[in-house]
């Protein structure tokens, strides 16, 4: 592996495990959180930080494969909060006829 | 009730569901090659239809798709089993997939291929049995 490919390994190593430290950080908000608007915010910040994780990974496996997984990572992310914080706010996710 | 205001959610639905329609039918295309295939191409077909009805409500979205999506599983299964009964036809083994190379004037020369019409099936199916679950339980009442 030549010098840039390992300053970039190294890089990525290092940041993998701050990102590591920050979901258990979260982790212990999700399960501590006083509210339940607390545990949704924690639940989708960990979400986002798994996007970083995927594509730090994809850089450690050198491949572009997993570019697809970090967008649907996102996509279901934004689709769970959105049905959640419906649910804290209205106790229903989808609306009915009448109503 | 105070009708509450939830424009930001409309507007950015009104966005994100087009791009994931989009996504979805690039995950159905490319799972020959790549990553995706029918059956992640359908559920997020179903994911962008599922955001629709929790932002637009139950009443408009049927009004938008009058669809029944029970409708979409048989459709998906014969879809599969019409693909797979096809190789008959050419003395083959049940479920033989073919594939040949196409000019297109616009895309050059293009791999088509038989898996196509079985992934699509695939695909309709998953839409149909996603869609058909939710929207179940999203209407029940138990009064």
């Amino acid at each position: 592996m030549n010098y840039e490919g390992a300053l970039l390994d190294q890089v990525a190593t290092i940041c993998i495990v701050v990102l590591s430290i920050s979901i258990l950080l979260l982790l212990y908000r999700t399960l501590k959180g006083p509210t339940n608007p607390d545990r949704a915010v924690a639940l989708d910040t960990i979400g986002i930080n798994l996007m970083a994780l995927a594509a730090l990974v994809a850089i450690q496996l050198e491949t572009t494969w997993l570019n697809d997984v970090i967008l649907l990572i996102g996509i279901l992310l934004f689709i769970g909060t959105v049905a959640l914080a419906k649910f804290l706010e209205k106790g229903v996710i989808i609306d009915r006829d009448h109503n | 009730m105070l009708k509450p205001n939830d424009l930001i959610l409309r507007t950015t639905t009104a966005l994100i569901a087009f791009i994931l329609l989009g996504f979805s039918v690039y995950l159905f295309l490319a799972g020959h090659n790549a990553p995706g295939g029918g059956f992640i191409g359908g559920l997020m077909t179903a994911a962008a239809i599922v955001l629709m009805y929790m932002t637009y409500g139950y009443a408009t979205i049927r009004k938008i798709i009058p669809l029944n999506f029970r409708l979409l599983v048989p459709v998906g299964l014969l879809i599969a089993t019409l693909s797979g009964v096809g190789a008959f036809f050419f003395d083959k083994p049940f479920l033989t997939q073919g594939f040949d190379y196409f000019d297109f004037p616009f895309f050059g020369k293009v791999e088509l291929a038989t898996a196509l019409i079985f992934d699509l099936g695939v695909y309709f199916t998953v839409v149909g049995v996603t869609l058909t679950i939710i929207l179940t339980i999203a209407n029940d009442r138990s009064d």
